[in-house]
């Protein structure tokens, strides 16, 4: 057994003052070209948002348009050169699963857990629970490739969730899956959500995945991203794709994006 | 199958030369000649063989050791990368049968000599594989864990060494390939025992079917090393199995 060795505990880079879940005033972030010479990449540009607690607000704009950095933002991997960023902590689940290739389903599910100093039997525990609500019961040992790219996407979501954090990053959760599956999983997650409520920010390509899912969807132009359009959804849930109001708001989204 | 046919005709083919072709024995030993030498020497072969087997054994077991510490301090450390890894790379180029004798100098006729030897040509390839495993984790997979608020030390726990493991298994079977020519050149540099030891003895005293019978062992002992290594690694690594080619080209052949 090896010792466990914890580094103190890095004061969170992203402050949080508590009146909004997450906070973003004029923020912008620029990347310098990693090769000499090259020219920098200005990724986000004058961001203001405010998600309220409890809140679903998804990001939706072209690809390149500076959704995954604003997430990075309010997860605290990175710091945004010029505005502020409050959040409060937040977990990211990225578009591809990332399950580790050799542990069974629980044991991934379980990792946050882990990490914050949980026993493996109390941490595996609660795990296998979350997995038999998430309908993945009997699939517990299971290795990720012996699931399903929707399985594995609902242990990844497991992972996230068990992290404990009010606010969830989603970036493209969905994004990897047959256009079937997406739909199914999109069902999934909005009553995964009113089971457990979180504050979330969902990024996608997709404007039905966004009206479908979200109290209100910010629309991004392409690079540098500016918010250009902000819809609120007020249909009841579950939503369907044919609502009118989400049929008349993706017009209106489709228009924004120039589409 | 295939491969056990090609054995027998090459056995065949080797026995009819040198019965057919009145080749003295002392120059080559036909396949049954070697064979009687195999039983009539198995005392003397067996009492090298665990000599040698040592050397080779404990030299890797050093190796490992060595090699498997030294790619997670290089990996923990980038400047002692940037500083160590050429020293490493240097340690490479040392001709061994130039270096041997040295060490036999430096520590004697017994198995210290032979192990550094063996150590030191089975370093380079665990240390590369397993610090080049180590540097392949995913970015996003490290960026992973430090959302969940994972010390340095648990990102190394959780994702990183069991991610290396493979890289660790590659360099552990190109050793033992290694390790035999390294064990023989130690015995040869200066020892009194050993299958190398026996080797150097038998040809002079004009016992070639007994020096072929010393090379057949070793060789049936590295194979078998490889092999008890690929078992280990599908066993405790199932999910590093890479998909048969077998299974892909008979998928193309279909369509």
């Amino acid at each position: 057994m090896l010792t466990r060795i914890r580094a103190p505990e890095a004061a969170p880079p992203v402050k949080w003052t508590g009146s909004c879940a997450v906070s973003l005033d004029g923020v912008g972030k620029t990347f310098a070209s990693t090769r000499r010479g090259g020219l920098a990449v200005t990724a986000l540009d004058g961001i203001t948002l405010d998600v309220a607690t409890g809140e679903i607000v998804a990001l939706v704009g072209p690809s390149g348009c500076g959704k995954t950095t604003l997430l990075e933002l309010v997860c605290g991997l990175i710091a945004p050169n010029v505005g502020s960023v409050e959040s409060a902590r937040a977990a990211l689940m990225a578009q591809r699963d990332l399950l580790l290739p050799w542990a069974s389903a629980v044991a991934n599910a379980a990792v946050a857990l882990r990490v914050a100093g949980v026993k493996r039997d109390e941490a595996h525990e609660r795990a296998a629970a979350l997995l038999r609500d998430f309908g993945l019961g009997g699939f517990e040992r299971a290795r990720p490739d012996e699931l399903s790219g929707g399985m594995r996407q609902r242990v990844a979501f497991a992972r996230t969730l068990l992290a404990g954090r009010p606010v969830l990053c989603l970036d493209e959760p969905f994004g990897a899956l047959d256009a079937l599956t997406r739909v199914e999983m999109q069902g999934w997650l909005a009553g995964a959500l009113a089971r457990d409520p979180r504050t979330v920010v969902l990024v996608t390509h997709d404007v039905e995945e966004a009206l479908v899912l979200a109290d209100r969807v910010f629309v991004l132009s392409p690079r540098p991203g500016r918010v250009i359009a902000t819809l609120a959804v007020t249909t009841a849930r579950p939503r369907r794709r044919t609502d009118p109001e989400i049929v008349a708001l993706r017009a209106r989204a489709l228009e924004a994006l120039g589409a | 199958m295939i491969a056990l046919l090609l054995v027998l005709v090459l056995v065949g083919g080797w026995e009819a030369y040198a019965q057919l072709s009145g080749i003295h024995e002392i120059v080559l030993p036909a396949p049954t000649q070697l064979a009687a030498a195999l039983y009539d020497d198995r005392a003397l072969l067996w009492s090298n063989f665990g000599v040698t087997a040592g050397e080779i054994g404990l030299g890797i077991a050093l190796a490992l050791a060595l090699g498997l510490g030294s790619a997670v301090v290089l990996h923990f450390s980038p400047p002692l990368r940037s500083a160590l890894y050429p020293l490493l790379v240097g340690s490479q180029t040392l001709p061994i049968p130039i270096v041997a004798p040295l060490l036999v100098v430096w520590f004697g006729f017994g198995l210290a000599p032979k192990l550094a030897i063996v150590a030191l040509v089975c370093f380079f390839p665990i240390v590369v594989p397993t610090l080049d495993a180590l540097e392949r984790v995913d970015a996003d997979q490290r960026k992973l864990m430090r959302t969940f608020g994972a010390s340095r030390w648990q990102t190394f726990r959780i994702v990183e060494a069991p991610f290396a493991l493979p890289g660790l298994f590659t360099g552990a079977k190109l050793s033992v390939a290694v390790a035999t020519i390294a064990a023989i050149l130690a015995e040869w540099s200066g020892s009194e025992e050993g299958l190398g030891h026996l080797f150097q003895q038998a040809l002079p005293n004009l016992e070639t079917a007994r020096a072929y019978a010393a090379v057949l062992i070793l060789a049936g002992f590295a194979v078998a090393l490889f092999g008890l290594l690929a078992v280990a690694e599908r066993r405790l690594l199932p999910w590093a199995r890479p998909v048969p080619l077998a299974r892909l080209s008979r998928g193309m052949l279909l369509r």
